[in-house]
């Protein structure tokens, strides 16, 4: 499926168009269908290094488009336990594949009741209808 | 505040919304920035051929005896050199040298000019055109009476050559001929803004859905705003508001082959030729970075051995990834000690500092 109603119902959500896949103590993170066709075509991405800490609600990385730059805010606070390196060859999965290829990095929950504050499917989903 | 002022559309508007393009706004119009992506919109243009919609640019007509005169007047490249059919890039100016705009001038007869302007600029243009040359000539905006259709790439003039019983392909570069288009009366224009082999078909505005639907029916591939940047940047070639304004004179931006300041008594001259005396201080040159990173526009160029707070010795005016020509690309101003080829500068990217080359010329140069 594609379009930005490209919302799966297992998935966490932030504000800022990223995902999170939370599995027992991980959380697999990536950026939304809605914030890739906002983007356009991904080009060249900027992530944390394995061991290093990302904070809840703080910029991780960057996504270059051919349009534009934007930050990649951490849905959950952790230590980087695996990065997508396989993205810096072809940042192209990102646009493709947003929800399983083009994943960006995976935390180790620093505080697993962070999760609890992350946006549910459906609350995602009014989210980008109001910014459409 | 800003007062709301409804965004303008093209002839085309309703075909590029049934075509499911993303529309957006750009310099008072409401245009497509893409229909299927950038990259692959980009890598039509450099591999057969794009259909652009350029029917928000202006189009200004000069007309009567004094016409040329009145041309020579407002640009600083010879229209003394132009002939009926004949075309020339060339800018106008400020009296301080600073650009007004950047256009290309066409020749249809020895009374009668077309002027084609940037569309976010017309109206400043068109005023600015009316103060300066009025007196001695009729300055008529034929904007709104016009379509404008730009088909660039390899296969560009084949495909205007099919629509066409007249020989388009005898038409050379930067010259224009009458000619019908799939019925459409066209000036046909070998100009373009990519890099590319191409036409530039000017037609009446009421026509340019019958001329766009038949060139897209014959293969063109519609193409947004989005890739039209990347073409014309992998061309080196200048956007105004990003790399040439008020505030940057044509000798700094590399337009000095524009600038014949024995062409006449052209706005900016003296300004121009005192620049060109004494040397300018900076020019805007083409770079390559090194590493990851994209340098975009309004990024500061630093020198890092200079004392904090002088660090900032320049500017980027326009960056992206090199879609055809590969890595990160971009213009910027430096001073002209850091503007040999080979320089290497420092760009600030979002306060990490990235490692660029100057780099020779145009990125793409189409083989």
């Amino acid at each position: 499926m594609s379009g930005p109603s490209d919302i799966p119902e297992d998935l966490r959500y932030t504000k800022d168009h990223e995902w999170a896949r939370v599995q027992g103590n991980l959380a697999q993170v990536g950026i939304t269908r809605f914030a890739v066709e906002q983007l356009g075509d991904v080009t060249q991405l900027e992530l944390p290094k394995k061991g290093e800490s990302v904070a809840q609600g703080e910029v991780f990385g960057t996504v270059e488009s051919v349009k534009a730059v934007s930050d990649l805010f951490a849905p959950v606070s952790g230590k980087v336990a695996r990065v997508n390196d396989a993205l810096h060859d072809k940042p192209e999965t990102i646009n493709e594949d947003p929800y399983s290829g083009g994943w960006l990095i995976e935390i180790e929950l620093a505080e697993p009741s962070q999760v609890d504050a992350l946006l549910s499917a459906a609350d995602y989903k009014k989210l980008v209808a109001e910014q459409q | 505040m800003t007062p709301a002022v409804p965004l303008r559309r093209t002839p085309l508007f309703d075909l590029h919304v049934a075509a499911g393009a993303k529309m957006v706004e750009f310099g008072g119009w409401e245009m497509p920035l893409s229909y299927q992506g950038i990259v692959a919109e980009h890598r039509a243009v450099r591999s057969s051929v794009g259909l652009f919609d350029v029917s928000h640019m202006g189009e200004v007509a000069l007309r009567g005896p004094r016409a040329a005169e009145a041309v020579q007047r407002l640009v600083t490249n010879a229209v003394g050199k132009l002939d009926d059919g004949a075309a020339m890039y060339t800018v106008m100016c400020y009296p301080d040298g600073g650009i007004v705009d950047d256009c290309i001038v066409y020749r249809r007869a020895q009374d009668d000019f077309m002027v084609v302007v940037n569309a976010s600029n017309t109206g400043k243009d068109l005023a600015w055109m009316q103060e300066n040359a009025g007196r001695i000539a009729e300055v008529i905006d034929e904007s709104d009476a016009t379509g404008l259709i730009a088909v660039q790439g390899p296969q560009a003039v084949a495909l205007v050559a099919t629509l066409s019983g007249t020989d388009v392909a005898a038409v050379k570069r930067f010259r224009f001929a009458r000619a019908n288009i799939a019925g459409v009366p066209c000036l046909a224009c070998r100009t373009g803004y990519t890099g590319e082999d191409g036409f530039e078909l000017a037609c009446p505005a009421d026509r340019a859905p019958a001329l766009w639907s038949a060139l897209t029916a014959a293969g063109g591939t519609p193409i947004g705003l989005g890739a039209r940047d990347t073409l014309r940047l992998e061309a080196k070639l200048c956007l105004y508001g990003n790399d040439i304004d008020q505030t940057t004179t044509p000798l700094e931006a590399g337009l000095g082959w524009v600038v014949k300041l024995d062409a006449g008594d052209f706005i900016g001259r003296d300004a121009l030729a005192r620049q060109k005396a004494e040397g300018v201080q900076r020019s805007l040159v083409g770079f390559r970075i090194d590493g990851r990173g994209i340098a975009r526009h309004g990024y500061p160029i630093v020198d890092r051995s200079r004392p904090a707070g002088e660090q900032v010795i320049g500017q980027v005016t326009s960056g992206t990834t090199g879609i055809t020509v590969g890595g990160a690309i971009g213009m910027g101003y430096v001073p002209v000690a850091s503007a040999a080829p080979g320089s290497e500068l420092t760009i600030d990217c979002r306060g990490k500092d990235v490692a660029a080359r100057v780099v020779k010329g145009a990125f793409y140069q189409r083989g």
